[in-house]
C-alpha cells in the first residue's frame, strides 16, 4: 500500500526523463496512446500558461491577441494587483477599477492562514489520533465513531450556525473567526493518522514501556518519529486544502484585514462589471494564487502523487 | 474536506490492546481534549443548532421564532428550490459521468504506458489549484469576445459559444470545467487502485492473446470495482457541494446554473432567511446520507472481487 510501483518495475532515471525512449519498437496503437496522453497533458497545463501570458500583457494588447507569447511583456499587472503600482500606471492600464487592489496583504494572509491551519490541525489531530490508536479508555470507539460521522456532514451545514456563533463571540472579520473552525479538529486528519499509529507493532510499544516511557514519551519519541512520512504527507494535504479554502474565508472576512487570496480574488471578479473587465489584473491575481502551488509541486510533487492513494481527500 | 479512502479502511484490523494495558482514560482525555473541544463546538453544536434552526423563522438580528415544519412545507412549494435541486442533479450527472470515464481512460493510459512522476504531477496539478482560480481562468478563456476557446472555434469555422452565459450551456460548462480540474486526481486514485491488481493476470492474458480492450474489460474493470465504487461515491458527495465556481463566475447565476449550495448560501446571508436555509441544508444532508448509505451497500456487494 505504501507504494504505487510494482516491485518488478523500479524507477529509473531514463524512465522519468524521456518516457518515449523506453520501448524501442513503437507499435501504432502505442504511438496513438502516447499522442493522446500528450494532448491530455497539454489540456491540463495550457490554461496555466495562458494565465501567465495574459498576466504579463498590457491591457491594451489584450484584445485580439491569441499568440502564445506576450507582446511587450510587463510586470505592471502584478504591481497593480499587489497594490504597488502608481496611480498613473493604474490609470494607464485600467482607469475604472472598482475595488482597491491589495493582493500583497491578501497573499501574506493566505500564507499565515495556511501555515497556522496546517500545523495546528495536524498537531492537534495527531494527539487525538494517538489516543484513539494506542490508548485504551472507555468510550473510545464511540467517540471515534462520532468523529468519523463528522466527515459526512456537508460543510454548508456547519457554516450557517458557525457564522452565528462567530457573531455572538464578536469574531466576524477577525483572524480568530477565520481560523478557529479549522484549527482544533479535522476528522479526516484524525482518521488518516490513526491508521498509521495503529500499524506500529505492539512489541515496539512494549519495549518502550519497559524503558520507562509513559504515554507522552510513547507519542513523542516513538509514534511521531515513526510516522514522519505520513505526517509530512498530511501536512501537504492540509496546506493545499487551507490555501484553496473559499466559502468560509470569504464569508467571515469579507474584505477585511484577514481576507485571504481566494476570498480577495473571488470578490475582485464578482464585483467587476461584466461589460468591462480588467482581465489582465484578473490573471495576475490568479497567478499569485497559483504560482506558490507550482513551487509546492516542484518540491513535494513526488511525495504527493505517490501517496495520494492514502488520502482521497478533496472537495 | 470530503474524506476517506478505501485503502486506508481495513475492518478487522482494529487495534487489540495487550491485556496488560489498563484503562488510561485520564491521560487519553488530555490527548483528545483539543480535538474534542473543536468537534463539540464546530461540528456537534452546529449540527444540533442547524436542525433546530430549520424549524424556526430566523433573520439573525432577532432571536429565532419556532414555526414547526413551516420551512419544510414552504420548501415543498418553492419552485426555486426544486429548480436548484434539478440544476444540481444535472451538474452532478454531467460532472461525474465525464470525470469517471475520463479518469478511467487516463488511469489505463498511465498504467499501460508510463510510471513517470512528471506526467502524474502534470495531470494532477489542476486539482491543487483553488476553485476560485480555476473559475477565473475559465471565465477568461471561455469569454465570448476575448476568450481563446472561441477564437479557436471560429478559426475552424465553428460558431462562437456563450458558455457560462448561455442558458443551454451554463451548467454543462460549470460541470466540465470542474471535470477538467478533478479528472487527473481521480485518475491518480484509480491508477493507485490498479497497482493492486496482480501483474501476472495481465501477463497471462497477454500470452492468451487478449487485446487491450479485452484485458480492460475482463481484468482491470472487474478487479477495480471496489475502488471504483468508493471513488465514485466520494466524488458524487463532493460534486453535490458545487458552489465556488458558480459564486465566482456569476454575479447572479442564471436560473439554469442556480445550484443548491448557492441558494442555501444566498437565502442565509443574502436574504437573512437563516431558518429556511437551514431546512435546505438538512435536505441536502439527507440526500448525501442516502448516497453514503448506498455507497456502503455498493462496497459490500463488490468486496469479494479482490479476494
Amino acid at each position: 500500500m505504501t507504494t504505487t510501483r510494482a516491485p518488478s518495475q523500479p524507477a529509473t532515471a531514463s524512465e522519468l526523463a524521456v518516457p518515449l525512449r523506453r520501448r524501442p519498437r513503437v507499435r501504432p496503437g502505442r504511438a496513438a496512446a502516447w499522442a493522446l496522453l500528450a494532448v491530455l497533458i497539454f489540456v491540463s497545463l495550457f490554461p496555466f500558461w495562458w494565465m501567465i501570458k495574459e498576466a504579463l500583457t498590457h491591457n491594451k494588447y489584450l484584445f485580439g491577441d491569441f499568440g502564445l507569447w506576450p507582446q511587450h511583456p510587463t510586470l505592471v499587472n502584478f504591481e497593480r494587483v499587489l497594490g504597488l503600482a502608481t496611480p498613473a500606471e493604474q490609470q494607464a492600464e485600467f482607469p475604472n477599477e472598482v475595488i482597491q487592489l491589495k493582493f500583497l496583504s491578501n497573499l501574506v494572509n493566505s500564507v499565515i492562514f495556511t501555515t497556522v491551519v496546517a500545523i495546528g490541525s495536524v498537531a492537534f489531530s495527531s494527539l487525538s489520533a494517538f489516543a484513539f490508536a494506542r490508548l485504551r479508555w472507555r468510550g473510545r470507539d464511540l467517540i471515534f465513531g462520532a468523529f468519523l460521522a463528522g466527515l459526512m456532514v456537508p460543510p454548508i451545514f456547519g457554516v450557517l450556525p458557525n457564522f452565528i456563533l462567530m457573531k455572538e463571540l464578536g469574531w466576524i472579520y477577525t483572524w480568530q473567526g477565520l481560523i478557529a473552525p479549522y484549527l482544533l479538529m479535522q476528522p479526516f486528519a484524525v482518521f488518516f493518522l490513526r491508521q498509521f499509529f495503529l500499524n506500529i507493532p505492539d512489541e515496539i510499544e512494549d519495549a518502550a514501556k519497559i524503558d520507562g516511557l509513559g504515554p507522552w514519551g510513547l507519542f513523542r519519541q516513538i509514534c511521531l518519529p515513526m510516522s514522519r512520512a505520513p505526517i509530512a504527507t498530511l501536512l501537504t494535504i492540509q496546506a493545499v486544502f487551507a490555501w484553496n479554502e473559499y466559502l468560509w474565508p470569504q464569508l467571515i472576512t469579507t474584505t477585511g484585514h484577514a481576507q485571504p487570496l481566494t476570498a480577495a480574488l473571488g470578490y475582485f471578479v464578482r464585483s467587476s462589471p461584466t461589460v468591462a473587465r480588467d482581465w489582465t489584473a484578473f490573471m495576475a491575481a490568479t497567478a499569485i494564487s497559483v504560482v506558490p502551488l507550482v513551487i509546492f509541486m516542484l518540491i513535494f510533487g513526488r511525495r504527493l502523487v505517490t501517496n495520494l492513494q492514502f488520502a482521497g481527500g478533496g472537495k | 474536506m470530503a474524506p476517506t479512502s478505501a485503502p486506508a479502511i481495513r475492518p478487522g484490523r482494529k487495534h487489540q490492546p495487550s491485556s496488560r494495558r489498563r484503562d488510561s482514560g485520564r491521560v487519553a482525555l488530555l490527548f483528545i481534549l483539543p480535538s474534542l473541544v473543536g468537534f463539540v463546538v464546530f461540528y456537534v453544536t452546529p449540527l444540533v443548532r442547524g436542525m433546530y434552526q430549520s424549524l424556526t423563522q430566523y433573520n439573525i438580528l432577532q432571536p429565532p421564532r419556532f414555526t414547526g415544519l413551516a420551512n419544510y412545507t414552504a420548501l415543498a412549494h418553492d419552485s426555486v428550490f426544486w429548480n436548484a435541486l434539478k440544476v444540481t442533479a444535472e451538474y452532478v450527472a454531467i460532472n461525474i459521468s465525464t470525470q469517471m470515464i475520463g479518469a478511467l481512460g487516463i488511469a489505463v493510459l498511465m498504467e499501460r504506458l508510463t510510471r513517470s512522476i512528471f506526467i502524474r504531477c502534470a495531470l494532477v496539478f489542476p486539482w491543487l489549484v483553488p476553485n476560485v482560480a480555476v473559475a477565473t481562468i475559465s471565465l477568461f478563456m471561455l469569454d465570448r469576445t476575448v476568450g481563446v476557446v472561441n477564437h479557436l472555434l471560429t478559426a475552424v469555422h465553428l460558431p462562437a459559444q456563450y458558455f457560462y452565459q448561455s442558458p443551454h450551456e451554463a451548467i454543462a460548462t460549470v460541470a466540465l470545467v470542474n471535470t477538467w480540474r478533478n479528472v487527473g486526481y481521480t485518475a491518480l486514485l484509480l491508477f493507485a487502485g490498479m497497482q493492486l491488481i496482480p501483474k501476472h493476470l495481465y501477463e497471462a492474458a497477454a500470452i492468451d492473446g487478449a487485446g487491450e480492450w479485452r484485458i480492460f474489460r475482463s481484468i482491470t474493470l472487474p478487479l477495480l470495482r471496489p475502488i471504483l465504487a468508493l471513488v465514485l461515491a466520494v466524488s458524487v458527495i463532493g460534486s453535490f457541494q458545487i458552489y465556488d465556481t458558480v459564486s465566482v463566475v456569476y454575479q447572479t447565476p442564471l436560473p439554469q446554473a442556480y445550484v443548491l449550495y448557492y441558494y442555501i448560501y444566498n437565502a442565509a446571508f443574502g436574504e437573512l432567511r437563516m431558518g429556511y436555509a437551514s431546512a435546505m441544508a438538512v435536505v441536502l444532508f439527507v440526500i448525501l446520507a442516502a448516497f453514503t448509505f448506498a455507497q456502503l451497500k455498493l462496497l459490500r456487494a463488490s468486496r469479494s472481487d479482490l479476494a
